[in-house]
Formats: C-alpha cells, structure tokens, sequence
C-alpha cells in the first residue's frame, strides 16, 4: 500500500465500486412537517444523542445538520447512515408570518433572512445525496410544491426516496392521501414525536439505503 | 383597465431556451406581478434552482418570493424509449406568480385551483 501510495495512485473509484461504506441520507420536507423531531428520534433510538432543537414557529432549523455514522439496525440486517437535518424548503418566506408568533419585527426579519439561506443550503445538499427520507405532515395537502419538487429530484437521480407520512397522533391525518398522491414511493404512516410505527420506519430505512 | 397580467408561455418557446434564461425570464417577470403559466413546466433540476434564485431575491418589504404549482412529472413511456430501454420524466403544466397575490387553493393529481388578488 505504501508503494502504491508513493506511486500517486488513487483507488477510490475502485473503493466506491464494490461498496460505500456509508450511504449520505437527507432529511426533507416542508417547514413543520417534524423533520427535526424525527431526526431527535432517530439518533435518541440508536446514538443516545439529539440533533436540534424543535418548535412550531416555522424554520426553526435554519443551518443544515449533519451527524454522521449512525448505524440502524432491523431484521438482521444493518445499514450505517450519514443523516443529514436539512432546513424546511419554501417558495416564500415573509416575515410578517413569524410575527404572528409573537416574534418583534426585528427578530422577525433576521429569522426571515436565516430562513431564506437555510433553504438554499437545503437545495444545495441535493447534489450530496445517496437518498432522501421525505417528511410529510398528513395532515395537509399532499402535492405541495416542495414534496413535488423533491420527489421529481429524486426521480430524475433515479435515487431512492423514502416517505415519512408524519404526524398520524392527530385525528385528522390521512397517510392514504399520500400514498394516492405518490404511489410509485414507499410510505412508513408515524408519529416522530410519539415514536408509533418507527420500528417500521427502521425496516424500511434498511431495506431501502442498506 | 386595470388587471392582473397573465401569461402563456408555449412549449415551443420553453424549448428553444436555456434552464438559466427561464428561470430568470420567471424571476423577472413575476417580480413584475405577473402571473405565468408554463405549458411545459419545469424540470427538478429547473425548479430547485429557480426556488435557490428566488431565497436569493427575497426583500423584506419588497419581495415575499412565488408561488408555483405544477402537476407532478409523469414517466415518458414512448414505444421507442420503452424499446431503448430508456425512461425520461414529462414536466406538465405549471403556474408561478408573486406570493402576495397568489394563492393556491386546492391541487390534486390533475386540477390547480389558485385565488389571483390585486
């Protein structure tokens, strides 16, 4: 191997061939849509640790999180992840919405401002994918621009894509509506927050980026 | 008469432009106020950037961002890309215009309906 090194010789390419070690997987989704708190749940379950904070004020996460060699364990099988905790995608960011929270005009702009290079940095991580966990709040419309958006990405790469039909605690979810409105994907119904079906969501995480 | 303007921009004319000079022609025009519907649409690729170049041109006062809606993209399923082997995604119809004077209502498979205010 030293020879080789001295040699200036790269076999990376090779290495990338026969198998990578990890697969660099993104959290996407809506503002809201609980991408956080699955990202909390996941690396609680099988690191002990969190990723960031949560709240119902919109773009909470304004800075892409990365945390890397997480490795899920399912049904035998095994599946070491970079996960990555992307900004909520937008078309429109007005700051007059984050007022409605509570938040002075002020501190309202500069969230508006870090949320507008959050979504750019979202937008940029696509090119730095292996697969995409896709979350969605089901309780809302299913073919928002973003979840449109993201999938077609996905499609065009010919990467895989897992949809999260988050949010099945509340009464009003319809995971159906989901899978009727993108049937070519698989969808795991869960509750990020109250960890219903995440074992399922494990199954599949491993079936789909082992 | 006072309106809103609405253009429709043909797939003959999507075509012959670059994905750079439609995003940009979007951008410009919707920042105009006018509302654009697309017979093509946009590509992924064409979308992502055309929402990275919109974070871009947001103004607190002055500029909320879009609204854009399309339907989702279909398989191209031709004989001849079936024989090739090949699949390529078809973009559809899309409709973008300023946030503050459009809004969607309700979308689904096949329908956008969208509320235009002054």
């Amino acid at each position: 191997m030293g020879i080789i090194k001295r040699l200036g010789i790269n076999f990376s390419w090779l290495k990338k061939l026969f198998k990578k070690k990890t697969a660099r997987i993104g959290i996407y989704g809506p503002p809201n849509a609980g991408k956080t708190t699955l990202a909390n749940r996941i690396l609680r379950d099988w690191t002990g640790d969190a990723m960031g904070s949560v709240s119902q004020i919109p773009h909470e996460t304004r800075r892409a999180r990365r945390r890397e060699g997480v490795t899920i364990e399912s049904n035998g099988s095994s599946v070491m992840l970079d996960i990555i905790d992307t900004p909520g995608l937008a078309t429109k960011i007005d700051f007059h919405d984050f007022m409605q929270f509570g938040l002075s005009e002020e501190e309202s702009k500069r969230r508006a401002k870090e949320a507008t290079e959050g979504v750019i940095e979202a937008v940029k991580w696509l090119d730095e994918l292996d697969g995409v966990i896709l979350v969605m709040d089901a309780t809302e419309d299913p073919y928002t621009q973003v979840n449109v958006t993201v999938i077609g990405n996905m499609e065009a790469r010919k990467l895989p894509l897992l949809i999260a039909a988050n949010k099945i605690d509340l009464h009003n979810s319809s995971p159906a509506r989901i899978h009727s409105a993108f049937p070519q994907h698989p969808i795991v119904p869960i509750s990020a927050l109250e960890g219903q079906n995440i074992d399922l969501l494990y199954k599949e995480i491993a079936e789909h980026f082992g | 008469m006072k309106g809103i303007q609405l253009d429709l921009i043909s797939e003959d004319k999507l075509d012959g432009m670059t994905s750079m000079e439609k995003v940009r022609l979007i951008l410009d025009e919707v920042r105009n106020g006018k509302i654009l519907v697309l017979e093509k649409g946009l590509t992924p690729s064409e979308q992502t950037k055309l929402i990275e170049l919109t974070m871009n041109e947001i103004a607190q006062d002055d500029f909320s961002g879009i609204e854009i809606e399309s339907y989702p993209t279909k398989q191209n399923e031709t004989f001849f890309n079936k024989l090739l082997g090949k699949t390529s995604l078809k973009t559809r119809l899309t409709v973008i215009g300023p946030a503050a004077q459009l809004k969607t209502i309700k979308k689904d498979r096949d329908l956008i309906s969208a509320l235009v205010s002054p």
